[in-house]
């Protein structure tokens, strides 16, 4: 992997840089710009230092929405990465029936968001929705716009219908990138299916699994259109996250202080989860090769 | 075409200067004398731009925990960071 | 007997997978008025009345017209800027060329949320608000990265000696790029354009936000749609399917470049 050295290279770079530092950093500066401000309109606003600051990291309902945050992307790792596992394994590895697979996993994610959310209205409302009037047929009381629970459930069920098409599309590359001679020793051997899968194919499967748990994590973290469109953070706040919170700051309520505020501490951690990921991204880069 | 929208003033102008001069002075400094990576006492192997990065980053979470922790004057978390940055700089 | 298992298995996660789209796509042969009286579970007098009406009433067809507009500029923004950046973060090793990589991966990870007052703002200033060139060019922010990151990966799996015996051969720079390197990776190119066009016509949040009423996109119409009482069900429903069609149409092309094109190219 020797590279040429050549610092002419960035010429080559200016465009990208250009565009995303127009779209990336002017806008930052004008956040942490309003960040210290009280601004009540055009021409008119205040310095207030980090009074916004101060508010933000005290307030509760901050706190709740990163605590609700937290426990959403945990949820969504625990479920979709072994979920996401098991089917990359039951997939055909070759022929028509594994590019057959292959496009119908793939399907939800290229579906719009907001329509992700509007798809599983019509499937949970307990008057129209299959799977709502299915639940309430079976007399268990399920509303998504009035019970919370009810809320958290379908929220989890979207995601993880949602996503893990992505975990089973980075799990079913990694499999196949696994030279079939491994399997053959393995048989040879005797190994039981489970010795095979911890030995030798969890181990192999490191690297993008990595890739995986990082980006769905990330991903995540960052949700807006779908329960915006499914719940509108409802019922109450309780499926408001981080994103849908700011944006009822910033859009609804036109706060830009705080909103400035609160954005710039969820882009700091947003920031060192990325930081994270691209460390780990060149671990495993560099062990796959060595 | 104006940048009023952009609610300047001048701490965060300092601010951002601040770090302009950084990134410029960095620059010039590995473009003269380029620096490998080393590994200190950090666990991974970094670059002086690297260590900038990490010191920039924690130093801002300093800041903000001790904005949220406590109701003391910032600049004491302020000078906790400076004295990061430079042990980070020099040994990290 | 095992091969049995896994694929039972796989088809009981499939029906699960189709089972929201098909009710979608049952919602939206039907009418309102039907889908509020009966409950079935196939439209037993299916009708094409919520396609016509959106193919002929202008409102809603042309947030269509918006979505594929901004879309396209977003994707011809976006390789024009990437492919060299990419061949330089391939071939070269540069000052800060980790960082800069680094920096656009953050990018890529950012909350939209946290730009969109900054963005209304500047784009107000340069009077592109309600314009395809305003959504198109806020998408550039994640969408540049991702380009550079999975063009990257292909142009990694070209071998550097051909670039080498260009050189020799006395190409120039833009003469090889474009006559040797450019066909080499044409799948690559593909496949980010397909990537850019996805990531950029799913987005809701800044397109609707920076549009207003001559550039907004089909997404925003549909939640305008939601929020009005008394909605209808089906118009909804048929509106859904057909913004799945484009994507439906050309994942087949793009089949076994999914993971690469979703894991930023690194796999």
């Amino acid at each position: 992997m020797n590279k040429w050295q050549d610092n002419k290279a960035w010429f080559l770079v200016i465009p990208v840089f250009l565009v995303v530092a127009a779209s990336a950093i002017i806008p930052l500066m004008t956040v942490v710009n309003y960040s210290l401000q009280d601004i009540f309109g055009p021409n008119q606003r205040v310095f207030v230092g980090l009074e916004w600051y101060k508010e933000a990291l005290t307030n509760p309902r901050l706190h709740a929405a990163l605590n609700r945050q937290l426990l959403f992307s945990s949820l969504v790792l625990l479920i979709e990465i072994p979920l996401g596992i098991l089917i990359a394994l039951m997939m055909p590895k070759k022929g028509w029936g594994a590019s057959l697979s292959l496009v119908l996993v793939a399907l939800p994610l290229l579906i719009p968001w907001n329509v992700i959310g509007t798809i599983w209205t019509i499937f949970m409302r307990p008057d129209i929705g299959l799977l709502g009037a299915a639940i309430n047929g079976m007399g268990l009381p399920f509303d998504h716009t009035s019970s919370s629970l009810a809320a958290w459930v379908t929220v989890m069920l979207m995601e993880v219908w949602h996503w893990t098409p992505l975990v089973v599309l980075l799990a079913y590359a990694g499999l196949q990138a696994i030279p079939e001679a491994y399997f053959q020793a393995a048989r040879i051997d005797g190994a039981s299916a489970w010795a095979t899968f911890r030995y030798i194919q969890l181990p192999k499967l490191r690297g993008v699994l990595t890739i995986a748990v990082l980006l769905r994590f990330m991903d995540s973290f960052l949700i807006y259109a779908e329960p915006f469109v499914l719940t509108g953070g409802g019922p109450g706040n309780s499926t408001t996250f981080l994103s849908i919170y700011l944006v009822k700051l910033a859009v609804g309520q036109f706060d830009l202080g705080p909103a400035a505020a609160f954005s710039i501490i969820y882009f700091l951690i947003v920031l060192l989860f990325c930081w994270l990921f691209y460390q780990a991204l060149l671990k495993v880069g560099t062990g796959d090769k060595s | 075409m104006s940048f009023e929208w952009m609610a300047w003033t001048m701490p965060t102008a300092i601010f951002f200067i601040t770090i302009a001069c950084l990134l410029i002075g960095m620059t010039i400094w590995q473009a003269l004398a380029p620096s490998g990576e080393r590994e200190g006492f950090l666990p991974i192997i970094t670059t002086p731009g690297d260590r900038l990065f990490i010191g920039l980053l924690s130093s801002a979470y300093i800041n903000l925990a001790w904005l949220g922790l406590t109701s003391l004057s910032l600049w004491f978390a302020f000078v906790i960071a400076v004295i990061w940055m430079i042990v980070l700089m020099r040994w990290g | 007997m095992k091969i049995q298992k896994r694929t039972i298995g796989l088809i009981i996660y499939f029906i699960l997978l189709m089972l929201p789209i098909y009710w979608m796509l049952n919602m939206s042969l039907r009418t309102n008025a039907d889908i509020l009286s009966t409950f079935t579970f196939y439209p037993q007098n299916p009708t094409l009345a919520n396609y016509i009406k959106i193919f002929t009433d202008p409102s809603w067809y042309s947030g269509y017209l918006n979505s594929f507009y901004y879309v396209s500029m977003n994707v011809v923004i976006s390789l024009v800027t990437a492919l060299p950046a990419a061949y330089a973060f391939s071939r070269y090793s540069f000052l800060g060329d980790k960082h800069l990589f680094f920096w656009l991966l953050t990018n890529r990870m950012a909350p939209p949320a946290v730009f969109l007052l900054p963005f209304f703002q500047l784009y107000s200033t340069f009077g592109l608000i309600d314009t395809h060139f305003a959504v198109a060019l806020s998408h550039c922010l994640f969408n540049v990265p991702l380009a550079v990151w999975v063009l990257e990966g292909f142009m990694s799996g070209v071998p550097r000696e051909i670039d080498e015996m260009a050189y020799i051969d006395g190409y120039s720079f833009p003469r090889f790029f474009l006559t040797i390197f450019t066909p080499l990776i044409r799948t690559g190119i593909g496949v980010t354009a397909f990537f850019c066009f996805m990531f950029s016509w799913v987005e809701l949040l800044l397109a609707r936000t920076l549009t207003t009423t001559e550039a907004k996109p089909i997404a925003a119409i549909m939640t305008r749609t939601v929020s009005a009482s008394g909605l209808d069900w089906g118009l909804l429903a048929a509106a859904g399917i057909l913004t799945i069609v484009p994507g439906a149409l050309v994942i087949w092309f793009v089949r076994n470049h999914l993971a690469k094109g979703f894991a930023l190219g690194r796999v």
